[in-house]
């Protein structure tokens, strides 16, 4: 994508710099974000690495300590009223009011957006979530992927422009998780635009683009293809009998960058391919049983990759 | 088009306000059922004997056995003379005030009656709406005025102390003559029972919001601070309301207090009460990170209420500090007035000042409450 694309017309985000301090604590260090309008992003990053703390700043929730910018063209510390009006905010923790039902919950969020013909917008939302014969069941007894969905529809009934999903799936069942997904997509392909944090590589991978945080800093962004490329990495996969007895061996060789035993495979990465046919050949010639090992070079996964750079970002260096 | 949105979004509100409450039992049975039961509790339990009572003193004379009457008065204990009145109607109108608890005239002639041992009469009239206040001090109202003359009437006079005394004081009861504890703590009830169940419940209102996370997404919706406050204060002024139908109701069904006052202005205050706790409880939970936090700070409200606002103790019975606090608390001037309203008759427009009063404290702290209404998570 070329930088002359990044008009202000066609942003649905447009940060700079954005900074997030309590009370000396700095949760997030200047992140910028230019978000087309239309895409879906995936927004990554360990616990605790500020993706909350940056959605909430986007949608007027928190102020900014310092950094500006725009939200559907509106500035997100003046204008944070115009764009509550154009965003659906979906928080992590379901935050639905568990004493009313299905339906009043959906009729006092529609209430609050000023929806047009109210009862027949929330027949019709009950209808294409197949939530009609639950409509009077209380919010707080649904099961954890229903309540989702519920979300989903309630941020969704006054057709926003923008999404913002904060670890929408966690704790989803998978098929819950594809279904949730494949909405998704259908709103995308209607031109909402959405912004989802998640811990899922297999969602980030049914992103546009990813966005990776790190204590509170924007470490890289860009295809799941160009983020694995960038990072450099080169990844052996080892499979074989008694395989898992040689990761602790991988493990203390210190060019090796990390080590993980997937699906009765190993992964051994590190930015230097000598470091690791070195660190193969020693093993054989130490340990009998690696003989009948069989390594291949493969292209690095996004977890070996998200692996990596949690750990090239080293200990968190924000201050408490 | 701005208004009507604002008006959905506070209707919104309410009604949302509504469903939760009659999904929550428990909290709404507490709310019919904990104003039954202090009525109960209270309104047979309490009783008290304060001392050092304001009094004023309208005497048609300047005499000796005058001067010495007073001087008994004082040295009592129950009566503490603050006031000396030009007229008997400057001595009705502190009574009525509640500026005196007791108003003595001592009539024209009563020196040369005493020495010609016609026992004269002193007439001490008693604002007996809270009967704690008057009873003690009334009992011994004869002692006290006789015990008084013992060192005048000496020589030629001393044969007057003989039986009978040699005055007599009329004792004239007001507002409550049969002295019932009831007339006086049932109004004052009615006060108690709206702080603490209205401060406590609506404390919670934004507390509970932020402790189960429905606030954050209250936050990310389009719904300005006002609308939301406006939209969770009415559903708890029925409920105010209905508490005040219920008192009332047992006030004249169960206790028979009397209502001599005009139901207008008994309306009027109830409903800026209401409002002045509403207030009060909107701002805790603006404050309040927990609803444990919010539960405490209604306590730490309530108990100078209870304690200090004249309804546990009569008020010109505490001491200075005390009653300087007292003055700040909300409750203190509602009770003058629905006790004015409903045992002496008068009407709203006799308590100007304790109106005021409330109507500023509302003022102020509604202001702290939109100021301290969070917009963000900060």
């Amino acid at each position: 994508m070329s930088e002359d694309f990044h008009d202000s017309n066609s942003l649905a985000i447009d940060v700079k710099g954005l900074v997030k301090d309590f009370n000396g604590k700095i949760v997030v260090n200047g992140v910028d974000i230019k978000m087309p309008l239309g895409q879906v992003w995936g927004f990554l990053g360990p616990n605790g690495s500020g993706k909350t703390t940056t959605i909430r700043m986007l949608c007027g929730l928190l102020k900014p300590t310092a950094g500006s910018g725009t939200c559907l063209g509106f500035d997100i510390i003046n204008e944070s009223d115009k764009i509550k009006k154009l965003t659906g905010y979906m928080t992590q923790k379901f935050s639905f009011w568990k004493d009313l039902t299905i339906r009043e919950n959906l009729e006092f969020v529609g209430r609050l957006y000023n929806s047009k013909n109210l009862k027949q917008l929330v027949d019709e939302t009950l209808e294409s979530l197949g939530l009609q014969h639950r409509q009077s069941q209380l919010a707080g007894n649904l099961s954890g992927g229903w309540k989702q969905r519920m979300a989903l529809a309630a941020v969704t009934m006054h057709s926003p422009k923008l999404l913002l999903l904060d670890e929408p799936t966690a704790g989803v069942d998978p098929l819950a998780r594809r279904e949730f997904w494949d909405q998704i997509h259908t709103l995308s392909n209607k031109g909402l635009t959405v912004l989802v944090s998640t811990h899922y590589m297999d969602e980030a991978e049914r992103c546009d683009q990813i966005v990776y945080l790190a204590h509170g800093n924007l470490i890289t962004q860009g295809s799941v293809r160009d983020v694995i490329k960038e990072s450099g990495l080169v990844t052996y996969k080892g499979q074989g009998e008694n395989i898992r007895q040689l990761a602790p061996y991988f493990k203390n060789i210190s060019g090796i960058e990390h080590v993980a035993y997937f699906g009765n495979a190993l992964h051994i990465s590190s930015p230097d391919s000598n470091e690791l046919e070195q660190a193969i050949k020693n093993s054989q010639k130490s340990y009998s049983e690696s003989l009948n090992i069989h390594w291949e070079k493969i292209e690095p996964s996004l977890e070996d990759t998200f692996i990596s750079l949690m750990l090239k970002s080293g200990t968190d260096q924000r201050k408490y | 088009m701005e208004v009507l949105n604002k008006f959905r979004h506070i209707s919104a509100i309410l009604r949302k306000e509504f469903i939760q409450m009659s999904r929550d039992k428990m909290t709404f049975a507490m709310m019919l059922v904990i104003p039954l039961m202090q009525l109960i509790l209270f309104g047979f339990a309490i009783n008290t004997d304060p001392k050092n009572l304001p009094t004023a003193i309208y005497s048609e004379e300047s005499t000796l056995f005058v001067r010495s009457i007073i001087s008994g008065f004082e040295a009592s204990g129950f009566y503490d003379v603050k006031y000396k009145s030009s007229s008997p109607a400057e001595n009705s109108q502190l009574l009525e005030e509640g500026e005196v608890a007791f108003a003595i005239h001592i009539p024209a002639g009563f020196s040369a009656n005493l020495i010609k041992g016609l026992r004269p009469q002193i007439l001490l009239e008693a604002d007996a709406s809270d009967p704690a206040a008057a009873s003690n001090a009334v009992a011994g109202v004869n002692q006290i005025v006789n015990q008084a003359l013992r060192h005048d009437l000496k020589g030629s006079l001393s044969s007057l102390n003989q039986k009978p005394a040699p005055v007599e004081v009329i004792v004239h009861r007001l507002y409550n003559p049969e002295g019932k504890s009831q007339y006086n703590i049932v109004p004052g009830l009615l006060g108690v029972i709206l702080t603490m169940t209205l401060v406590m419940i609506t404390s919670m209102a934004m507390t509970r919001e932020a402790e189960t996370g429905t606030l954050e997404n209250l936050l990310a919706m389009p719904v300005k601070p006002v609308e939301v406050m406006i939209g969770k204060i009415i559903p708890y002024v029925v409920i105010g309301i209905v508490q005040t139908v219920v008192i009332l109701l047992a006030a004249h069904y169960v206790f028979s207090v009397p209502f001599v006052g005009n139901m207008m202005s008994l309306i009027i205050v109830v409903v800026i009460f209401i409002l002045t706790n509403l207030t009060l409880g909107f701002t805790f939970s603006t404050v309040a990170r927990t609803q444990m936090q919010a539960m405490q700070l209604t306590f730490f409200f309530f108990l100078p209420s209870i304690l200090l606002s004249g309804f546990m103790f009569p008020f010109r019975g505490m001491p200075i500090w005390a009653q300087t606090i007292g003055e700040i608390l909300p409750l203190t001037h509602f009770l003058r007035i629905i006790r004015g309203i409903m045992l002496k008759g008068s009407g709203i427009f006799q308590y100007p000042q304790d109106v005021m009063a409330l109507l500023a404290f509302t003022f102020v702290v509604g202001i702290i409450a939109v100021k301290r209404y969070r917009q963000t998570l900060d």
